[in-house]
């Protein structure tokens, strides 16, 4: 019987001719991921097993990013354990504030990551590098501490959904735009147990930073991983990057999908998913009259240049409306250095936008943008359970870049192409210092 | 070994920001993690469970974030198993790996309420509720897992199989 293509790497992961789904197997890994969120407890782990050294230092990628730089005591503290461990284990791949970057944007930048890799990471967006052709997923503090290890992870092959995707996207939709239509269309567990297959003519229009999007959300319809097939642009995207060998897999033109869905990406529209669930998504140009109190451009579904650069086509020469605050992270520091030369960082500025160093901070509601009660936002993040954000009582929107971006500057959720012809500063803001809003 | 409690009933896609609000995950301390447990679903919820109950809840338990924080905040809080309509997959295989009962069964949550009197053997997959006097069958494990659960978990199954 015909494999998919997650099958197939799992197979040969776990090294076998073939598998089928409900196989159990256990793969070795090319790639195990922590944070300061969940290294401290595989750490703990670790320790228990009697295990002097990780299983290959090369093979570990610690990053602190989500309460990093330190949020507060006990996230120094967290912190300080990981890098206490990736210095004793002189773990290859540690990523200290400053160098450092949200892990799933990262990862890939740094060519860590090739095609047909079975990576696990304690960290439910790992999922994001099936973009690259890997297996990739999400998995918890004690199967990481196993992994590292081992070098092993158990699994049960899963089923497949099929997306067959046509067309080009039309302006102001991307990845974001795609995954949060597919969400609600299949709902929150859609997927569950299941890999998210992506195929189709359309898959050469979206951009690796649109793949990377789409994969990364792949969890929020419950997918064990979301994997899209290796092309010309993976290999471009690949060559500036990685330098290990790897191995391409194609699905088998007999392979079996539980369902396809067909999705022709010219239909799109920029879509927004209402609070609390990422399955509430509508088009914005439907979500009638939201005003918002911020916005978050950034995290590991939406922080790379691309996200960056759509926001700053937006903003520039234009004002963030007064009520509005707007924090922009880009994902890492390679992205943020080249934010800063494109001239995106002036831009975001001169708009009225607060732009801070890497960190998952807002995201789960950590730091750097924390809702008050009955506060609302509009975030390129990934999730709006409640209190994701902050307050139980406060409500996400989920958005990509151009919905956030126009939504910052009218102060409502607002469609990107409401904002075409609204006037920019003809004076061209690169050449007015910002003076703050008090200035007259 | 069998489990009796009351159950604690909660709906579908309870995801793990609700069971462990992510502002709480600059600790791993178990007692800590407990006391905030379901804290933003119901904030009373921690100072009502007795150890030995039983948490029973919709489709999708657990979606959302990998954080293991979430099992373990379950059990500190005291909560000896999760029976639900069907779990997420992440916070699946953490209940799994960590050793915390977790059972697939609709039909009784279906035909269970909040504050049910319940006795659960976790090893046959047999859910007694006593106030309902209705008897489930919870779906079987995969042998697999199993395997985990008896070695005591997932590290004492690694470190057993890396000694090999």
């Amino acid at each position: 019987m015909g494999q998919t293509i997650t099958q197939k790497i799992l197979a040969a992961g776990a090294g076998k001719e073939s598998v089928a789904a409900g196989d159990w197997v256990m793969a070795g890994l090319d790639l195990a991921l922590g944070n300061d969120i969940t290294a401290p407890i595989a750490i703990h782990e670790f320790s228990r097993m009697n295990v002097d050294r990780v299983f290959d230092r090369d093979k570990v990628v610690l990053v602190p990013d989500h309460f990093a730089p330190n949020k507060d005591i006990q996230a120094a503290e967290q912190c300080a354990s990981m890098r206490r461990f990736a210095r004793e284990q002189e773990i290859s791949h540690y990523f200290e504030v400053g160098r450092m970057g949200i892990e799933h944007a990262l990862i890939p930048e740094q060519g860590l990551v090739v095609p047909g890799d079975v990576v696990i990471g304690a960290d439910s967006h790992t999922c994001t590098y099936g973009a690259l052709g890997a297996f990739s997923t999400g998995v918890g503090s004690t199967d990481l501490a196993a992994g590292m290890a081992s070098g092993k992870c158990w699994f049960r092959v899963p089923e497949a959904l099929g997306f067959e995707l046509t067309g080009t996207p039309p302006e102001y939709v991307a990845g974001k735009d795609v995954i949060l239509f597919i969400i609600s269309r299949i709902g929150v567990d859609g997927a569950r147990y299941k890999s998210m297959e992506f195929s189709g003519e359309g898959v050469r229009n979206l951009s690796m930073d649109s793949r990377l999007t789409v994969c990364n959300m792949a969890i929020e319809a419950g997918a064990k991983n979301g994997i899209f097939p290796v092309d010309d642009i993976t290999r471009e995207y690949l060559a500036a990057r990685a330098s290990r060998p790897f191995r391409i897999f194609t699905a088998d033109p007999d392979a079996e999908y539980r369902d396809v869905l067909r999705i022709d990406l010219s239909t799109l529209s920029p879509m927004v998913a209402f609070p609390h669930s990422p399955e509430n998504g509508r088009p914005a140009a439907e979500a009638g009259t939201v005003p918002i109190d911020q916005v978050v451009i950034g995290s590991c579904t939406n922080g790379r240049i691309e996200d960056l650069r759509t926001a700053a086509g937006l903003l520039r020469g234009r004002r963030i409306e007064e009520r509005v605050r707007v924090i922009v992270i880009p994902a890492t520091q390679q992205i943020y250095l080249q934010a800063l030369r494109e001239g995106l960082i002036e831009d975001f500025i001169q708009a009225g936008a607060a732009v801070s160093t890497p960190t998952c901070g807002p995201c789960l509601g950590g730091h750097m943008g924390v809702l008050a009660a009955g506060e609302r936002a509009v975030a390129t993040t990934n999730r709006n359970f409640v209190g994701r954000m902050g307050h139980p009582e406060s409500e996400v929107f989920l958005a990509g870049p151009a919905v956030a971006a126009a939504s910052a500057l009218t102060g409502r959720i607002c469609d990107p192409r409401d904002i075409g012809d609204t006037p920019r500063d003809p004076s061209g803001s690169a050449q007015k210092p910002f003076t703050g809003r008090t200035d007259k | 070994m069998t489990i009796t409690g009351t159950v604690f009933k909660f709906g579908d896609h309870v995801d793990t920001d609700g069971i462990i609000p992510a502002r709480y995950l600059n600790t791993s301390d178990p007692g800590e993690l407990g006391r905030h447990c379901m804290e933003d679903i119901d904030a009373s919820f921690s100072g009502r469970v007795k150890p030995g109950d039983i948490i029973m809840a919709g489709e999708n338990f657990g979606c959302g974030s990998s954080r293991e924080h979430a099992p373990i905040a379950v059990r500190a809080a005291g909560i000896r198993a999760v029976i639900a309509s069907s779990f997420a997959r992440i916070f699946f295989r953490n209940a799994v790996n960590i050793g915390l009962p977790i059972l697939e069964c609709p039909e009784a949550v279906a035909q269970t309420g909040s504050g049910d009197h319940m006795e659960i053997d976790p090893a046959s997959g047999r859910i007694t509720n006593w106030t309902r006097q209705r008897v489930f069958q919870a779906h079987p494990l995969p042998p697999f897992v199993r395997e985990i659960i008896q070695a005591g978990g997932l590290i004492a199954f690694t470190t057993k199989n890396l000694k090999k």
